[in-house]
């Protein structure tokens, strides 16, 4: 079973960084905050597991690419919000132009396909 | 799974899952949920909250040591559940351990540890090389030279050990001095406690008023730690010394020619009349620092070129003269590191045995685990995480044993360092400390990995669901086939080790039959001091005294022979004769001259020492000072110098005699005056005895501040000892008498680190033959217990019990067989390497090869016979029920 999940999180992993980093970018935000902000802006096509979302949360805090701190939220109530880093936003970077590169690349094999069929 | 670790951030994650359900249960209530239902839902979509945990968690990066601790504790249990199995086992690797530690620390404190002077790495020690001696003592006059000539030492200094008469402070005292350069002590680096070391000039000859450093002990003990002791004056053989410091107690320099003492005096100081004499040698040794970046060999060149320079400039006295350069651990050492590399060897194997004992105990208990293993396994543990689970108990097992061989060694190193009388150096330096520590527990955990592998990989290796469906029983027969490999394995070791001890034994056997060429037993040897004033008396009066002195102690009861000694007594130091035949020239070089081993005594010394006269006659009373000169030589002069032909009443030249011929007057037996062992190596064998009351006069006010004397006795030594020393004091109460020894102590002194290294390799042996009995014993009951069903059916067949008997002691006895065979070959090559600690007999000595075989298969079987009862006392019913 554990196993399972970790060979999940392992598959989304570069997407999902990339997806908290540029989510942090707009702002501090808590757990439940980042996995809404995902859903909201994909149109509800990306529903990030919690199973994943965490573990990457925490990973990303040891790497030091985001902080946490703790809010106390308007009912007294504590929740954990993270945070970029300075180093988070220069991974933020570098983890863009990787992607616009696998897009372009993926795209780049696509389009020709299409050329094709018409 | 509970945490040991970061319990606060543990909680803090739980409230951040807390908070994410409560804002997904809140956003679906605001949405329109029933509450009830929306809390249900945001779990749900949450997924497994306790298993996002564990992911969550393992990304802090302290997961590794998570499972350690998960493994440990399930380790501690499984040891806990085994109590006899891990009782055997911990006491099996304490055992190796503690060997392997106790030895370990005592070549830490002799070997490893750095010596307690700065840079200890360009200290070395200095001696003459010279014809018969390689260590020989440097002259005066030659060590003026190398120390103003030389290029590659900072500094030089020379010291000579002296006994004084201590006069003034209660009854007249023997103290143990040494005359020093001034800077002997800076070139170590010692620094006074109290009061200043030497100045440069202080140690000329003739300088200043005579001063002296004391040791811390002396100041103490004979002191009383008095703070105004410098100052103070100290009467030294009729002469007084203003104190001028205190050496610390720490210090503690052991060479081959010096050790500490409780008085030091400038060497000036010294009034020997041979001082002056190039070519004397006066047991004066060196010690030197080296400058910054020299080495060794610029060092031993320098020296070379500085030595050449002097034999050309003065040939008589420097032909053939050299220096000898050593590194100063080297000479403090000797041969002992070579003693130690032996038992070190030994005692791995000791530590070897133990681990394939353990290792045999963990298969033959895997068995028993194989169920939990498999179901351990169904439930999802990868092999990886078995293995590591196994080796996790192993080195468990071995770091319990090495916690208790650690304990072991602090007892068995005192034990075994009483073992010596004081002989190894350094000894005090041995103890427990930081690279002990590391050492011990780097062999445990390699020891738990060693054995643990096997057992693991065996268990893991076999197909576990396939075991589970056989109810646990396993493949026994790859099993047998490694617990038959590692018996043998053990018994080729245990015959190793057998024959190294074996091969000592022989040694020192053949070292006690060695002729020493007089009778030890009942022989004393001490020395006796005259009062002070007596070293200013003339050669006259100072034979009367000796000779009263003769008189006393031979009225002493239970004395029956008495001698004096001027020199050296056999096997305890050395003096050297230089001589040439009558008829011939003297030769121009003193190196050019023959040597003889010189021995100085009175007529009843043959009955003393019990040395065979071989020809002519010994000394009588009438070879006095008023009688021509006359020597008595040993058979080894006579063959050497006179060929076949009698030597008595040849005539020879020596340096003592000058002028006058010395006719020799017998022929006694050669002594071993080099000790038991090397005496047949030595180059230098000739001896040459001389009487006492004809030693030149100006050597009679040295032989007034310190004569040997031997005595023949019945009875005890000690308080023949006491009696003797009683009379003389009686006869003049400044008469000091010290150092007595009995002749059968020099002699086991001189045996004392190969009687060492026998006793501790004969323990170490012991041990593996103790494990390895064991270890075929375990094995051997497991084959039986497997066989009980073949055994049953061979006796409903008809078997009878003898046979079964002999098919089981078979079994054992092809075993051990094997491993002998292994284990001769294997101890054909290793023993070579201890060769040159055996005396009389060769590396392969046959005999002790056949001896220790015999005796490990007699064990080997002795340890199968339990089993093999047991396994003719099988019921065939019973084993047929079974089956």
């Amino acid at each position: 079973m554990k196993q399972h999940y970790q060979n999940r999180i392992e598959l989304l992993q570069g997407t999902l960084d990339l997806l908290i980093l540029q989510t942090l970018q707009w702002g501090a935000q808590h757990g439940y905050g980042i996995s809404q902000a995902i859903r909201s802006r994909s149109g509800d096509a990306l529903q990030v597991d919690t199973g994943s979302l965490y573990p990457a949360l925490h990973r990303l805090e040891h790497q030091k690419w985001i902080k946490a701190d703790w809010k106390t939220s308007g009912n007294n109530q504590r929740v954990r919000v993270y945070q970029l880093t300075a180093a988070g936003k220069k991974q933020l970077l570098s983890e863009r132009s990787r992607w616009q590169q696998i897009s372009e690349a993926i795209a780049g094999i696509l389009s020709p396909a299409k050329e094709n069929e018409t | 799974m509970r945490f040991l670790w970061w319990p606060g951030r543990r909680s803090e994650l739980n409230e951040e899952i807390t908070a994410h359900l409560r804002m997904a249960t809140q956003e679906r209530i605001v949405r329109g949920e029933n509450p009830k239902h929306a809390a249900q839902s945001a779990r749900r979509e949450f997924g497994n909250a306790a298993l996002i945990h564990e992911t969550t968690h393992d990304q802090w990066g302290w997961r590794w040591l998570e499972t350690l601790l998960q493994d440990v504790r399930y380790g501690l249990r499984t040891l806990h559940k085994w109590p006899g199995f891990t009782t055997v086992a911990v006491l099996t690797l304490a055992l190796g351990i503690g060997a392997n530690t106790a030895l370990f620390s005592i070549v830490n404190g002799v070997l490893l540890k750095p010596l307690p002077y700065p840079h200890p790495e360009r200290l070395v020690t200095l001696h003459e090389s010279k014809p018969n001696f390689p260590t020989g003592s440097i002259s005066y006059p030659n060590f003026r030279d190398w120390e103003k000539n030389n290029h590659t030492f900072s500094a030089m200094a020379i010291a000579r050990g002296s006994d004084f008469g201590l006069t003034g402070r209660g009854d007249a005292e023997r103290v143990r001095a040494e005359f020093i350069s001034s800077n002997f002590f800076d070139i170590l680096g010692v620094k006074p406690i109290l009061g200043r070391n030497f100045a440069p000039g202080e140690d000329e000859i003739g300088a200043a008023a005579p001063i002296a450093l004391i040791s811390e002990g002396f100041w103490k003990e004979k002191l009383g730690g008095a703070p105004n002791v410098l100052g103070q004056a100290l009467i030294l053989d009729g002469k007084s010394y203003t104190i001028v410091g205190v050496i610390p107690a720490k210090f503690d320099l052991t060479t081959q020619s010096f050790i500490p003492k409780q008085i030091y005096v400038p060497f000036g100081q010294w009034g020997s009349p041979w001082l002056t004499n190039r070519f004397a040698g006066l047991a004066i040794h060196g010690i030197g620092r080296l400058k910054p970046g020299v080495t060794l060999e610029q060092a031993r060149a320098d020296m070379t070129s500085v030595t050449n320079a002097l034999a050309a400039a003065y040939p008589a006295d420097d032909k053939n003269i050299g220096a000898t350069i050593l590194p100063i651990k080297d000479d403090m050492l000797a041969n002992i590191p070579f003693y130690l590399e032996v038992l070190l060897g030994a005692v791995g194997f000791v530590l070897l045995i133990a681990c394939v004992n353990v290792a045999n105990l963990l298969l033959a208990r895997s068995t028993g685990r194989t169920r939990e293993f498999a179901i351990r396994s169904a439930l999802g543990a990868g092999h990886g995480r078995l293995i590591r689970q196994l080796l996790t108990e192993s080195v468990l097992l071995a770091i319990f044993g090495g916690g208790l061989g650690l304990l072991a060694a602090q007892w068995g190193t005192r034990g075994a360092l009483a073992l010596l009388p004081s002989e190894l150096p350094r000894a005090a330096e041995v103890g427990l400390d930081l690279h002990v520590l590391l050492f011990t527990m780097g062999i445990s955990v390699l020891a738990g990995i060693l054995f643990g592998l096997a057992p693991a990989f065996k268990i893991v290796r076999n197909d576990l669901q396939k075991r589970l469906k056989e109810g646990g029983r396993g493949s026994s027969a790859s099993r047998q086939a490694t617990q038959t490999t590692f018996v043998l394995v053990e018994m080729a070791m245990t015959l190793v080790l057998l024959v190294g001890a074996g091969l000592m034994v022989r040694s020192l056997a053949a070292l006690g039959n060695v002729d020493p060429g007089f009778r030890p037993d009942h022989v004393l040897t001490f020395g006796i001091t005259l009062p002070a004033p007596m070293t200013h008396a003339s050669p006259d009066a100072i034979r009367a005294a000796l000779r009263q002195t003769e008189d006393v102690m031979k009225s002493v009861s239970g004395v029956q022979s008495v001698s004096l000694s001027f020199g050296a007594f056999p096997m305890s130091g050395d003096d050297e004769q230089f001589f040439w035949h009558a008829g011939q020239p003297k030769p121009t070089s003193e190196s050019d001259m023959n040597w003889a081993l010189s021995y100085v005594v009175d007529p009843d010394y043959l009955r003393v020492m019990g040395v065979p006269l071989k020809s002519g006659r010994f000394f009588t009373i009438q070879d006095n000072e008023h009688a021509p000169l006359v020597a008595v030589v040993d058979d080894v002069f006579a063959r050497k110098y006179f060929g076949s032909s009698s030597p008595v009443g040849q005539r020879i030249r020596t340096m003592q005699s000058g002028n006058s011929e010395v006719e020799i007057i017998g022929v006694v037996g050669h002594v071993n005056q080099w000790g038991l062992d090397s005496d047949s190596s030595n180059s230098l064998r000739a001896e040459i005895y001389m009487p006492y009351m004809q030693l030149p006069g100006d050597s009679f006010p040295v032989a007034a501040a310190g004569t040997g004397a031997a005595i023949r006795y019945q009875g005890a030594d000690a308080p023949l000892f006491s009696a003797i020393r009683r009379a003389l004091q009686r006869a003049n109460s400044d008469n000091i008498v010290y150092d007595a020894e009995t002749m059968g102590g020099i002699i086991s002194d001189s045996l004392a680190v190969r009687r060492f290294t026998m006793q501790i390799l004969g323990i170490f042996a012991a041990f593996a033959l103790l494990l390895s009995t064991i270890g075929i014993y375990g094995v051997l009951s497991y084959v039986v217990g497997q066989r009980s069903n073949e055994i049953g059916i061979r006796m409903a067949l008809g078997a009878q019990r003898s046979d079964i008997l002999q098919m089981i002691l078979g079994h054992g006895a092809r075993m051990a067989a094997a491993g002998i065979a292994v284990g001769l070959l294997a101890a054909l090559g290793l023993t070579r390497l201890m060769s040159g600690i055996l005396f009389g007999i060769g590396a392969t000595d046959p005999l002790t090869f056949v001896g220790v075989s015999v005796l490990l298969i007699l064990v080997a079987l002795a340890a199968c016979y339990i089993p093999a009862r047991r396994a003719m006392r099988v019921d065939p019913m019973v084993a047929l029920r079974y089956e």
